[in-house]
Protein backbone atom coordinates (compact mmCIF):
# COMPACT_ATOMS: atom_id res chain seq x y z
CA UNK A 1 0.00 0.00 0.00
CA UNK A 2 1.56 3.42 -1.06
CA UNK A 3 1.32 5.94 1.90
CA UNK A 4 0.97 9.86 1.47
CA UNK A 5 3.81 11.64 2.37
CA UNK A 6 3.65 14.03 5.79
CA UNK A 7 4.94 16.76 3.31
CA UNK A 8 1.79 16.53 1.09
CA UNK A 9 -0.36 17.33 4.23
CA UNK A 10 1.88 20.01 5.58
CA UNK A 11 1.65 21.39 1.50
CA UNK A 12 -2.70 21.36 2.06
CA UNK A 13 -2.39 22.63 5.26
CA UNK A 14 0.14 25.85 4.65
CA UNK A 15 -2.44 26.46 1.13
CA UNK A 16 -5.80 26.42 3.33
CA UNK A 17 -3.38 28.81 5.89
CA UNK A 18 -2.69 31.37 2.87
CA UNK A 19 -6.46 31.30 1.92
CA UNK A 20 -7.71 32.17 5.13
CA UNK A 21 -4.69 34.63 5.61
CA UNK A 22 -6.07 36.16 2.04
CA UNK A 23 -9.20 36.14 2.95
CA UNK A 24 -8.52 38.36 6.38
CA UNK A 25 -7.06 40.81 4.39
CA UNK A 26 -9.28 41.45 1.16
CA UNK A 27 -13.04 41.15 2.96
CA UNK A 28 -14.75 43.97 4.06
CA UNK A 29 -17.89 41.37 5.84
CA UNK A 30 -16.88 40.81 9.14
CA UNK A 31 -18.53 37.66 9.31
CA UNK A 32 -16.53 36.45 6.75
CA UNK A 33 -13.47 37.89 8.06
CA UNK A 34 -14.72 35.51 10.92
CA UNK A 35 -14.78 32.79 8.88
CA UNK A 36 -11.63 32.96 7.20
CA UNK A 37 -10.22 32.70 10.88
CA UNK A 38 -11.85 29.39 10.82
CA UNK A 39 -10.15 28.35 7.45
CA UNK A 40 -6.74 28.93 9.37
CA UNK A 41 -7.67 27.49 12.35
CA UNK A 42 -8.67 24.34 10.33
CA UNK A 43 -5.21 24.09 8.54
CA UNK A 44 -3.14 24.53 11.50
CA UNK A 45 -5.69 21.30 13.18
CA UNK A 46 -4.54 19.39 9.78
CA UNK A 47 -1.01 20.49 10.29
CA UNK A 48 -1.57 19.16 13.92
CA UNK A 49 -2.83 15.73 13.21
CA UNK A 50 -0.34 14.82 10.44
CA UNK A 51 2.28 15.14 12.78
CA UNK A 52 0.58 13.44 15.23
CA UNK A 53 0.07 10.40 12.63
CA UNK A 54 3.85 10.40 11.24
CA UNK A 55 6.05 11.19 14.74
CA UNK A 56 3.31 8.76 16.29
CA UNK A 57 2.53 10.78 19.43
CA UNK A 58 -0.77 11.67 20.84
CA UNK A 59 -0.09 15.43 21.94
CA UNK A 60 -0.88 16.74 18.86
CA UNK A 61 -4.48 15.42 18.86
CA UNK A 62 -4.79 16.22 22.16
CA UNK A 63 -3.97 20.23 21.05
CA UNK A 64 -6.02 20.18 17.97
CA UNK A 65 -8.76 19.35 20.67
CA UNK A 66 -8.00 22.47 22.46
CA UNK A 67 -8.08 24.32 19.10
CA UNK A 68 -11.36 23.39 18.37
CA UNK A 69 -12.58 24.43 21.82
CA UNK A 70 -10.89 27.87 21.11
CA UNK A 71 -12.61 28.72 18.04
CA UNK A 72 -15.72 27.86 19.13
CA UNK A 73 -15.06 30.49 22.26
CA UNK A 74 -14.19 32.63 19.31
CA UNK A 75 -16.87 32.46 17.17
CA UNK A 76 -18.86 33.15 20.20
CA UNK A 77 -17.57 36.28 21.20
CA UNK A 78 -16.83 37.12 17.66
CA UNK A 79 -20.03 37.06 16.83
CA UNK A 80 -21.78 38.00 19.88
CA UNK A 81 -19.66 41.80 18.50
CA UNK A 82 -20.78 41.76 15.10
CA UNK A 83 -24.19 41.76 16.88
CA UNK A 84 -23.56 44.85 18.85
CA UNK A 85 -21.60 46.74 16.27
CA UNK A 86 -24.31 46.03 13.94
CA UNK A 87 -27.45 47.11 16.75
CA UNK A 88 -25.40 50.97 16.45
CA UNK A 89 -24.43 51.05 13.21
CA UNK A 90 -26.44 48.94 10.58
CA UNK A 91 -22.67 47.72 9.34
CA UNK A 92 -20.74 44.78 9.10
CA UNK A 93 -18.03 46.13 6.68
CA UNK A 94 -14.62 46.16 8.52
CA UNK A 95 -13.39 49.62 7.32
CA UNK A 96 -16.37 51.05 9.06
CA UNK A 97 -15.59 49.84 12.45
CA UNK A 98 -12.83 52.61 13.80
CA UNK A 99 -14.20 53.42 17.15
CA UNK A 100 -13.72 52.00 20.21
CA UNK A 101 -16.92 53.26 21.53
CA UNK A 102 -19.72 55.19 20.38
CA UNK B 1 -6.96 3.56 -1.96
CA UNK B 2 -5.58 6.20 0.56
CA UNK B 3 -3.94 8.24 -1.77
CA UNK B 4 -7.04 8.54 -4.30
CA UNK B 5 -9.05 10.05 -0.92
CA UNK B 6 -6.22 12.82 -0.01
CA UNK B 7 -6.03 13.77 -3.57
CA UNK B 8 -10.12 13.95 -3.32
CA UNK B 9 -10.28 15.86 0.45
CA UNK B 10 -7.24 17.79 -0.05
CA UNK B 11 -8.52 19.34 -3.58
CA UNK B 12 -12.14 20.01 -2.64
CA UNK B 13 -11.09 21.64 1.07
CA UNK B 14 -8.91 23.94 -0.88
CA UNK B 15 -11.41 24.37 -3.52
CA UNK B 16 -14.26 25.20 -0.86
CA UNK B 17 -11.61 27.19 1.26
CA UNK B 18 -11.20 29.40 -2.11
CA UNK B 19 -14.63 29.71 -2.56
CA UNK B 20 -15.47 30.77 0.80
CA UNK B 21 -13.18 33.77 0.45
CA UNK B 22 -13.97 34.71 -2.79
CA UNK B 23 -18.08 34.17 -2.87
CA UNK B 24 -20.37 37.34 -2.78
CA UNK B 25 -23.56 36.17 -0.70
CA UNK B 26 -22.60 35.82 2.85
CA UNK B 27 -24.92 32.65 3.12
CA UNK B 28 -22.69 30.79 -0.13
CA UNK B 29 -19.60 31.49 1.72
CA UNK B 30 -21.06 29.74 4.96
CA UNK B 31 -21.84 26.49 2.87
CA UNK B 32 -18.94 26.59 1.27
CA UNK B 33 -17.16 26.88 4.35
CA UNK B 34 -19.10 23.50 5.54
CA UNK B 35 -18.26 21.99 2.63
CA UNK B 36 -14.58 22.60 3.52
CA UNK B 37 -15.22 21.78 7.24
CA UNK B 38 -16.47 18.53 6.16
CA UNK B 39 -13.46 17.20 3.78
CA UNK B 40 -10.95 18.30 6.60
CA UNK B 41 -12.87 15.73 8.56
CA UNK B 42 -12.63 13.15 5.79
CA UNK B 43 -8.44 13.91 6.11
CA UNK B 44 -8.50 13.36 10.35
CA UNK B 45 -9.75 10.27 8.71
CA UNK B 46 -7.33 9.16 6.45
CA UNK B 47 -4.75 9.81 9.67
CA UNK B 48 -6.30 7.94 12.27
CA UNK B 49 -8.33 10.51 13.93
CA UNK B 50 -11.42 9.22 14.01
CA UNK B 51 -12.35 11.02 17.41
CA UNK B 52 -11.52 14.33 16.10
CA UNK B 53 -13.43 13.47 12.97
CA UNK B 54 -16.35 13.01 14.91
CA UNK B 55 -15.61 16.34 16.98
CA UNK B 56 -15.19 18.49 13.80
CA UNK B 57 -18.19 17.11 12.49
CA UNK B 58 -20.56 17.65 15.77
CA UNK B 59 -19.01 20.61 16.85
CA UNK B 60 -17.30 22.71 13.95
CA UNK B 61 -19.97 21.41 11.65
CA UNK B 62 -22.91 20.87 13.78
CA UNK B 63 -22.52 23.71 16.04
CA UNK B 64 -19.96 26.81 15.15
CA UNK B 65 -21.59 26.85 11.46
CA UNK B 66 -25.17 26.49 12.60
CA UNK B 67 -23.88 29.52 15.01
CA UNK B 68 -22.61 31.10 11.95
CA UNK B 69 -25.87 30.83 9.40
CA UNK B 70 -27.67 32.02 12.44
CA UNK B 71 -26.22 35.32 12.73
CA UNK B 72 -26.10 35.45 8.87
CA UNK B 73 -29.76 35.13 9.03
CA UNK B 74 -30.52 37.65 12.00
CA UNK B 75 -28.92 40.43 10.64
CA UNK B 76 -30.51 40.05 7.26
CA UNK B 77 -27.68 41.54 4.76
CA UNK B 78 -27.59 42.79 1.58
CA UNK B 79 -25.12 41.89 -0.44
CA UNK B 80 -23.22 44.69 -0.92
CA UNK B 81 -21.83 45.99 -4.47
CA UNK B 82 -18.13 46.14 -3.26
CA UNK B 83 -17.40 43.16 -1.20
CA UNK B 84 -13.72 43.32 -1.33
CA UNK B 85 -10.92 45.59 -0.06
CA UNK B 86 -10.15 48.63 -2.06
CA UNK B 87 -6.16 47.59 -2.39
CA UNK B 88 -7.13 43.70 -2.50
CA UNK B 89 -5.14 42.84 -5.74
CA UNK B 90 -1.52 44.17 -3.51
CA UNK B 91 -3.40 42.02 -0.55
CA UNK B 92 -3.78 38.64 -2.96
CA UNK B 93 -0.39 39.38 -4.52
CA UNK B 94 1.00 39.10 -0.87
CA UNK B 95 -0.96 36.09 -0.29
CA UNK B 96 -0.07 34.49 -2.59
CA UNK B 97 3.45 35.18 -2.52
CA UNK B 98 3.58 34.27 0.92
CA UNK B 99 1.47 31.03 0.44
CA UNK B 100 4.53 30.04 -2.67
CA UNK B 101 7.21 30.42 0.02
CA UNK B 102 5.07 28.31 2.63
CA UNK B 103 4.84 25.99 0.31
CA UNK B 104 8.50 25.77 -1.37
CA UNK B 105 10.20 25.57 2.27
CA UNK B 106 7.47 22.77 3.50
CA UNK B 107 8.38 20.79 0.15
CA UNK B 108 12.02 20.93 0.46
CA UNK B 109 12.07 20.02 4.38
CA UNK B 110 12.87 16.84 5.90
CA UNK B 111 10.30 16.59 8.50
CA UNK B 112 12.58 14.21 10.84
CA UNK B 113 12.31 14.47 14.53
CA UNK B 114 11.94 12.46 17.92
CA UNK B 115 9.27 9.13 17.69
CA UNK B 116 6.29 9.55 20.58
CA UNK B 117 5.32 6.81 22.01
CA UNK B 118 1.96 5.84 20.32
CA UNK B 119 2.45 4.36 16.51
CA UNK B 120 -0.82 3.15 14.68
CA UNK B 121 -0.71 0.39 15.83
CA UNK B 122 -0.95 0.73 19.49
CA UNK B 123 -3.75 3.29 18.65
CA UNK B 124 -5.28 0.94 17.05
CA UNK B 125 -5.57 -1.63 19.16
CA UNK B 126 -8.29 0.10 21.61
CA UNK B 127 -9.18 2.77 19.25
CA UNK B 128 -8.79 6.44 18.61
CA UNK B 129 -11.21 7.94 21.44
CA UNK B 130 -9.56 5.56 24.37
CA UNK B 131 -5.94 6.66 23.23
CA UNK B 132 -7.47 10.56 23.22
CA UNK B 133 -9.21 9.88 26.43
CA UNK B 134 -6.12 8.08 28.71
CA UNK B 135 -3.66 11.48 27.06
CA UNK B 136 -6.27 14.04 27.94
CA UNK B 137 -7.42 12.85 31.54
CA UNK B 138 -3.67 12.04 33.17
CA UNK B 139 -1.26 14.27 31.11
CA UNK B 140 -3.27 16.98 30.03
CA UNK B 141 -5.89 17.53 32.32
CA UNK B 142 -4.20 21.30 33.23
CA UNK B 143 -5.19 22.25 30.28
CA UNK B 144 -8.42 20.44 29.67
CA UNK B 145 -9.68 22.46 33.18
CA UNK B 146 -8.46 25.76 31.56
CA UNK B 147 -10.45 25.26 28.61
CA UNK B 148 -13.34 24.34 30.30
CA UNK B 149 -12.52 27.94 32.65
CA UNK B 150 -11.80 29.57 28.98
CA UNK B 151 -15.36 28.16 27.37
CA UNK B 152 -17.38 29.99 30.23
CA UNK B 153 -15.66 32.63 30.51
CA UNK B 154 -16.37 33.03 26.65
CA UNK B 155 -19.91 31.94 27.25
CA UNK B 156 -20.63 34.94 29.89
CA UNK B 157 -18.22 37.46 27.86
CA UNK B 158 -20.74 36.49 24.75
CA UNK B 159 -23.78 37.02 26.61
CA UNK B 160 -23.18 40.04 28.04
CA UNK B 161 -22.14 41.58 24.45
CA UNK B 162 -25.11 40.62 23.31
CA UNK B 163 -27.50 41.28 25.65
CA UNK B 164 -30.04 43.84 24.59
CA UNK B 165 -29.85 46.77 26.80
CA UNK B 166 -33.45 47.50 29.28
CA UNK B 167 -34.43 50.83 30.74
CA UNK B 168 -32.66 49.55 33.77
CA UNK B 169 -29.36 49.77 32.34
CA UNK B 170 -29.96 53.35 31.12
CA UNK B 171 -31.03 54.22 34.16
CA UNK B 172 -27.82 52.98 35.40
CA UNK B 173 -25.42 55.00 33.26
Amino acid sequence: MTTVPLAAYVAVSAILFATGLIGVLIRRNFIIVLMAVEIMLNAANINLVAFSHYLESMAGQIVALFVIAIAAGEAAVGLAIIIVVFRGKISTNVDEMNLLKW
Amino acid sequence: MVPVFFVYFSVVSILAGILTVALRNPVHCGLALLALLLHVAGLFVLLNAEFLFAVQVIVYAGAILVLYLFVLMLLNLKSEERYLHTKYAVLLFAGVAICGELVLLVLRSPFAGARGDAPSSAILKDGDSYAVGIKMFSEYLLPFEIVGVFLLGAIIGAIVLAKTPTAADAEGE
